[in-house]
């Protein structure tokens, strides 16, 4: 943010800066609204609504501060003059008025004391020791604030005020002498700066303290490990650069694809998934979320009676979406079970629940495997190689999630490079292909500003078995009206 | 398995050799221990061999780093820029808001779609966890968790079950139920153990398991039944911010991403890491693979969004803008990879053309930064959360 702050001041190439005038006095190096957006949307070749957004950012994080109404943080594009905050009091400069609560650790306060300077602040952010609280900065600010306008203080400015006053009441005198003395020291300034002063000083606490509702920008989120990063002392060891040295060695050994091949990989992936894709092309009969009406998504259910012609084309592009499909798996299952073969899906489905079953399942469910597909004589015995075999009955005495990956990814294969082509050239494939009709966008409605009402769902939550919803339990939900 | 170790200034007697001294943590074959700083010096130095110095082995490590860099390079004969000069440019696009989901009391950190497509868990500051159906923007379900910043959630694949976590460290598994007379909390199962906050969770293919990303720098796989540790993850220097499973057929893979801004793609069965990518220059706050598995996004700090190829072990692409000034912390594809959405600091969601590297619009309408972004499962419209109390969903 900061350079882009900075480069908006450059002389030659920033802002254009004129002297303004506010009321009746004159204020020099101002800029209006207009001029930022402006000069926002040429430097970075964006539109105007987002120039102005950019521009609302910096403002809202105190790097221009207007100067007609110095209580609301915002960016207006017109002839409101603006100026550059110093950046004596940019957010990135780590005062620790910045770390600290309002009154929180009142106890001692800095050496030095503001003389007649500039910003109303101590000199030297390295005399201040890091803990050094400043609850003084935000109470002679205040109490400078409660005498000028003798005790017309905002709401929580005031509650404010009294809290700070009852932390550190026993240093109050001093708190008050100090808003006098800079009182006084500003009324010997031209009014111009003493109005510039004034609102740079209400930008920053405004910032800093942001009114009890408005939302902080400082706000970071919880602590995370890479800012401690600077004060953590890392000690690498022997067994540290071994693993590197490890790594290394096995990552040069691995085969790297050529860049243009992975790249028309892409090509080729979203050209032939851009029409399956909602946002890019659109859907048909309409986007439920744009027309309120969920026929599309009752038409695509997970199992459905007439499975639409682009769900069915889906099949086609891998067999992992073939498989991934509810609908797609069954039909697939259905021509196995014509060439016999229906044991290898079903032993593939079996393997996927070891992989992802609960740990205390395993030994059953091995064990339900082997009876049923490994067994020598078994039902259902699968045909994999006698080495692949060997392993696995090998691997079979201490099983764990794993333990069939090596049968599973033969079994697979097999089905992808046998069965699936068979299955996409077969009659089955094609007839589901030529039935699946080609849907029709839906008829505008004719009065358009009548709400649909918008059906709801019954949660899978509510389900009896996750596996079996039909299109017929789609809307059997009330009419949830938003 | 000890990489690293971190100076903290906590006193008491040493593991080692029971002296009252400066200790620090220090990790001894997954178990952690505390040392002094001489017996953490020392350990250091175990286990080098004869000829072999620290600073042999650094130099070593530099060198093999530097050839695996070349060749990474020798394959690298393209831009996708230029390859993507074929393909037609998208044309304009007008994505709205088409649903604000209004509840949270304080600021959404995280939320989840579920597979039928509407129903979405979201979680916040406040310790809320809300489970919505966002067509009707009905609030379905409501649990209140005893920690605050509830940094990570995640809906189970079967729709029956919801988990959570964040700053209590754990992630915790909470069935749905619709029975008036049960209270949610009630069949709550704490899951995940960590030593530091949760800040990414996902169920696997089932409901039985689920994999977590901790501020402590590990990732690890659960069983949720038992609560059992399957495998754990270490080899991050710094916090894990976000993970993704990878949608292979084989299954097997997942990618993290932390605030060592190294991405790193894990084998699940082993523990292993199999492929590290460090190019971005801070954080690395959101990580999600491309629909076809080759590839992975990253959303970071820099602002900035990085594609990286699995096969070709690179990164392929940067998506930036000068006029972007704040961290990206969440991304998300479209169904056909096409476009990339993500959320950033700035109160925006800018959508990036994947392939031809270019932004094809900017999304206003958030109040406050957007902390997490999804696409739908079935890519009809993405959802995005915010810290303006707020979930947005755009189509």
């Amino acid at each position: 943010m900061e350079r882009v702050v900075v480069s908006m001041q450059d002389p030659d190439q920033g802002v254009k800066m004129r002297s303004q005038r506010l009321l009746v006095t004159v204020i020099p190096h101002a800029v209006t609204g207009r001029d930022v957006v402006q000069w926002l949307a040429q430097k970075f070749c964006v539109s105007e609504e987002e120039a102005l957004h950019l521009g609302a950012v910096l403002v809202l994080h105190g790097y221009i501060y207007p100067l007609r109404d110095p209580r609301s943080l915002v960016l207006r594009p017109d002839d409101t003059p603006y100026r550059f905050q110093t950046p004596y009091f940019w957010t990135s400069t780590l005062w620790p008025a910045a770390e600290l609560d309002y009154g929180e650790r009142g106890d001692g306060w800095p050496q030095t004391s503001s003389q007649d300077r500039g910003p109303q602040v101590p000199q030297g952010r390295a005399e201040l020791a890091p803990l050094q609280p400043a609850p003084v900065l935000p109470a002679i600010y205040l109490a400078k604030k409660n005498i000028q306008k003798q005790g017309a203080l905002v709401d929580y400015e005031k509650e404010c005020y009294d809290q700070l006053h009852k932390k550190i009441s026993h240093a109050w005198d001093l708190v008050l002498m100090q808003a006098r003395e800079q009182l006084r020291a500003a009324k010997q300034r031209r009014k111009g700066d003493r109005l510039v002063i004034a609102c740079q000083e209400q930008t920053y606490w405004l910032v800093n303290r942001p009114p009890p509702g408005a939302p902080s920008v400082l706000e970071q989120g919880p602590e995370r490990g890479s800012r401690t990063a600077s004060h953590v002392h890392m000690t690498k060891s022997a067994d540290f650069y071994k693993r590197e040295i490890e790594y290394c060695r096995r990552a040069l050994g691995r085969t790297r694809v050529k860049s243009s091949v992975c790249l028309e990989a892409y090509l080729s992936f979203c050209g032939q998934r851009g029409p399956h894709d909602p946002l890019v092309s659109g859907c048909l009969p309409s986007n439920p979320w744009i027309s309120d009406d969920d026929a599309y998504w009752v038409m695509n259910a997970p199992m459905v009676a007439a499975p639409t012609k682009l769900r069915v084309e889906r099949w086609g592009f891998s067999f992992r979406e073939l498989l991934e499909d509810p609908m797609g798996r069954a039909q697939f299952m259905d021509f196995l079970g014509k060439e016999f073969s229906g044991e290898n899906l079903s032993f593939w489905e079996a393997c996927e629940e070891l992989r992802y079953g609960a740990q205390a399942q395993v030994p059953t469910l091995v064990d339900a495997v082997y009876q049923q597909f490994l067994a020598p004589g078994a039902a259902r015995w699968i045909n994999i190689d006698s080495r692949t075999m060997e392993r696995t009955l090998e691997g079979l005495r201490q099983p764990h999630h794993y333990v069939l990956d090596d049968a599973q990814l033969h079994i697979y294969t097999l089905m992808k490079k046998d069965s699936y082509p068979r299955f996409l050239k077969s009659d089955m494939y094609r007839g589901l292909l030529a039935e699946a009709g080609v849907l029709l966008d839906t008829k505008r409605r004719v009065f358009p500003f009548t709400r649909r009402p918008r059906r709801s769902s019954p949660s899978p939550a509510l389900l009896p078995t996750p596996v079996e919803p039909t299109a017929a339990s789609g809307p059997a939900g009330g009419n949830g009206v938003a | 398995m000890c990489d690293q170790t971190f100076l903290v200034n906590v006193f008491g007697s040493c593991d080692k050799c029971f002296k009252q001294r400066a200790l620090r943590p220090v990790f001894k074959k997954s178990q952690q221990l505390s040392y002094c700083s001489t017996c953490a010096e020392i350990m250091a130095t175990e286990g080098l061999r004869e000829n072999e110095t620290l600073a042999s082995l650094k130099s070593e490590a530099e060198s093999l780093k530097g050839k695996l860099e070349e060749e990474r390079a020798k394959l690298h004969d393209v831009e996708l820029h230029q390859v993507a000069e074929r393909v037609e440019a998208l044309g304009q696009f007008v994505m709205k808001t088409r649903r604000t989901l209004k509840g949270h009391g304080n600021k959404v950190l995280c939320m989840d779609w579920c597979k039928d497509k509407r129903r979405i868990v979201s979680s916040s500051q406040d310790g809320k966890v809300i489970v919505w159906d966002s067509f009707t923007t009905n609030k379905e379900h409501a649990v209140t968790m005893p920690c605050t910043w509830v940094m990570a959630c995640a809906y189970a694949p079967s729709g029956c079950a919801i988990a959570c976590g964040g700053l209590d460290n754990k992630c915790s598994v909470y069935p749905l139920t619709f029975d008036k007379n049960e209270n949610m909390a009630a069949k709550k199962k704490s899951v995940a153990m960590h030593t530091n906050y949760l800040s990414a969770c996902s169920f696997t293919n089932s409901d039985m398991q689920i994999l977590t990303a901790s501020g402590d720098g590990t990732c690890a796989l659960w069983d949720v039944e038992s609560g059992q540790l399957l495998q754990s993850f270490h080899g991050h220097g710094a916090d894990v911010l976000c993970l993704d499973l990878a949608p292979s057929e084989t299954g097997n893979t997942f990618v993290s991403g932390g605030c060592d801004k190294k991405a790193m793609v894990w084998d699940m069965r082993s523990g292993q890491c199999v492929q590290a990518f460090e190019t971005h220059e801070s954080d690395i706050n959101s990580v999600r693979y491309y629909p076809s598995g080759d590839a992975f996004a990253s959303g970071s700090d820099d602002a900035t969004c990085r594609l990286y190829d699995l096969r070709a072990d690179r990164e392929v692409a940067i998506y930036s803008k000068e006029s972007i000034i704040f961290g990206a912390s969440s991304v998300d594809f479209s169904l056909s990879g096409r476009l990339l959405f993500a959320g950033y600091n700035d109160y925006t969601i800018n959508v990036w053309d994947v392939l031809k590297g270019s932004r094809v619009s900017i999304l206003f309408g958030h109040e406050n930064r957007v902390s997490t972004l999804r696409v739908s499962p079935d890519g009809t419209a993405f959802c995005s959360g915010s810290w303006d109390h707020t979930l947005r969903v755009w189509a």
